[in-house]
């Protein structure tokens, strides 16, 4: 039948389908997505408090929130603190995984699948399985990490508690987050590994390159855009990281472990200042944005 | 010696990896009088099931695990349906804003959901659907659905169109067309996406701990376990038997997905 058969041909405008076929998605994007953004941003711009919350009518106040905000130490504090938090994961994990990755290329065989299979486990784990987990392994008394510490010698840790010292709570998510992240990258990396041609690394063999030339002049410029795009992910995921610190400490020691993200939400739900909350989620997503255009720039140069 | 030394490293590699969790299943299994003693045993020399019985007999375990699996299996099912919707036009119709629906939904893959906890916990109070799981599956759908969407239309340009025209000319409806020919190709696809998108839901934490507050009843599984402390007080033993029945369902999604993440998801992800 040509006339169906002309349905299908390209170039031809296919009627008003497609635009019911994505309804739904649009809608659903329109209302859990769109409206949550447009909300947010609204309700830095009100007063909303817990009498707000309750009885509404809201007033609009203008900047007052981000300025309030802007004004406080304690802000710029838990932003100098994102900002460590996310370049010691990420400089942590990239390294890491590079030395995996490149490590995972060279073993034999057999020993190669079962390094990847261990890495999938881990990259299985769930992330509240894996907070759990770590809570035990640095639990003071019966801690398997303690017991280990005090066998080698470090008597100090001896029913250390890890938990009630800010830096040690921050080490330990570092370490939790740095564990849960290498495998995706390492095995991405792997996987770009394997596409750079033999030859190359033959031709620099033969040269009398050494294994750090070849990784600086030839791998590493290679998969430039693979170290990019896995950096900006691992950024992202580092920098809004909220699961692991809220369920280990909420934040805490004494906010030791108090990210942007965490600060968000602590302001608005526990101290019930969801416009400041709201202002701080704001502030977030541009800093966020504002790192990854820094960072694609010098990907790109 | 270069062998050995490439040999451990990836042995420590190996260890580091395994570690927790096999420190996690074999605290499981110990009997308490051994979790409790100076010294970790690191091999199970009196397994024991106890723990696994206290878990599942905690008042609301169940409960829990009903609850995680309903948000869970519809927020997937859900996004299967709208996602095949869209992905259908994206890959096999032509119309005007394509590109730019396309560019946004690569873009709304990385919204940042963590920063939308605050309005959405006002909007979901605005509308009565705090405390409520079916806002939970919403959530979850919308999250796992850009992601859906674009591998789907990944596993459905890697099929020909001929094949539906071949259909098409042999008198079947479009629907029909799509349902005996595209469908049972894109099995697979479908199958791989919806993994992922359980994986996802599964183990999403903030929402489930911002929206679900009064009726302690509808909480998840992860909520529920991130509060052991206070439901096991320090009994590790079930804590990591709770712990690794959690993640049962996920290491065995893991176990069917292996060989699709190496084939099937690279070329749904890359083609079209």
């Amino acid at each position: 039948m040509p006339i169906r058969r002309r349905r299908l041909e390209p170039g031809r405008m296919s009627g008003f389908w497609p635009y019911l076929l994505i309804a739904p998605t649009v809608l659903g994007a329109a209302y859990l997505l769109v409206y949550p953004v447009v909300r947010t941003v609204v309700i830095s711009l009100q007063h909303f408090r817990i009498g707000e919350l309750i009885r509404g009518g809201a007033r609009f106040v203008g900047l007052e929130n981000y300025q309030e905000i802007l004004g406080d130490a304690e802000f710029w504090g838990v932003v100098r603190r994102t900002i460590a938090w996310t370049v010691i994961n990420v400089v942590l994990i990239m390294v890491l995984s590079t030395a995996v990755a490149l490590m995972i290329a060279k073993l034999g065989k057999r020993m190669r699948l079962a390094v990847m299979s261990a890495l999938v486990l881990t990259w299985a784990t769930p992330i509240i399985a894996a907070t759990t987990i770590f809570q035990w392994l640095f639990q003071s008394q019966l801690g398997v990490v303690n017991w280990l510490l005090t066998t080698v010698g470090l008597d100090g840790f001896r029913g250390y508690t890890w938990f009630a010292n800010g830096n040690a709570t921050f080490t330990i998510l570092v370490i939790l987050v740095v564990w849960q992240s290498v495998p995706f990258a390492a095995l991405t990396l792997y996987a770009g590994l394997t596409t750079v041609p033999g030859e190359l690394y033959e031709a620099a063999r033969i040269d009398g390159a050494t294994a750090r030339q070849q990784f600086t002049s030839i791998t590493f410029p290679v998969l430039r855009t693979l170290f990019g795009l896995i950096t900006s992910l691992e950024v992202i995921w580092v920098f809004k990281c909220f699961a692991q610190i809220w369920a280990i400490s909420r934040g805490g020691p004494d906010g030791a472990t108090t990210t942007l993200p965490v600060y968000a939400f602590q302001v608005a739900q526990s101290l019930h200042k969801y416009d400041l909350g709201a202002a701080v989620s704001t502030l977030t997503v541009l800093i966020l944005i504002a790192i990854l255009y820094v960072h694609l720039r010098q990907v790109e140069r | 010696m270069r062998r050995v030394l490439l040999n451990l490293s990836g042995l420590v590699t190996l260890v580091i990896a395994v570690f927790p969790v096999y420190w996690m299943v074999l605290t499981a299994f110990k009997p308490t009088k051994d979790i409790l003693s100076e010294t970790p045993a690191f091999w199970p020399a009196h397994p024991t099931f106890e723990h696994f019985h206290t878990a599942v007999t905690t008042a609301g375990f169940w409960q829990f695990w009903r609850n995680s699996l309903t948000v869970t299996v519809s927020a997937v099912l859900l996004a299967l349906v709208v996602a095949m919707l869209a992905a259908f036009a994206v890959a096999r119709l032509t119309w005007r804003g394509r590109r730019a629906f396309t560019l946004l939904v690569f873009i709304a893959q990385m919204a940042p959901w963590e920063a939308l906890l605050v309005s959405i916990f006002i909007i979901s109070r605005d509308t009565g659907m705090l405390d409520k799981l079916s806002m939970l599956s919403l959530i979850y759908f919308m999250s796992t659905l850009p992601f859906t969407i674009v591998t789907l239309r990944g596993f459905l340009a890697a099929i020909p169109a001929d094949l539906e025209e071949a259909a098409l000319m042999d008198g079947c409806s479009r629907v029909s067309a799509f349902r005996r020919v595209v469908f049972p190709l894109l099995a697979p696809g479908l199958m791989a996406t919806s993994l992922f998108g359980f994986i996802t839901a599964w183990n999403e934490f903030a929402f489930a701990n911002a929206l679900i507050i009064k009726n302690q009843a509808d909480r998840t599984l992860p909520v529920w376990l991130s509060s052991f402390g206070n439901v096991y007080g320090t009994d590790w033993g079930a804590t990591m038997a709770a712990s690794t029945l959690f993640m049962l369902p996920v290491l065995l999604v893991f176990l069917i997905l292996q060989r699709r993440v190496a084939t099937g998801m690279v070329a749904g992800a890359v083609k079209g």
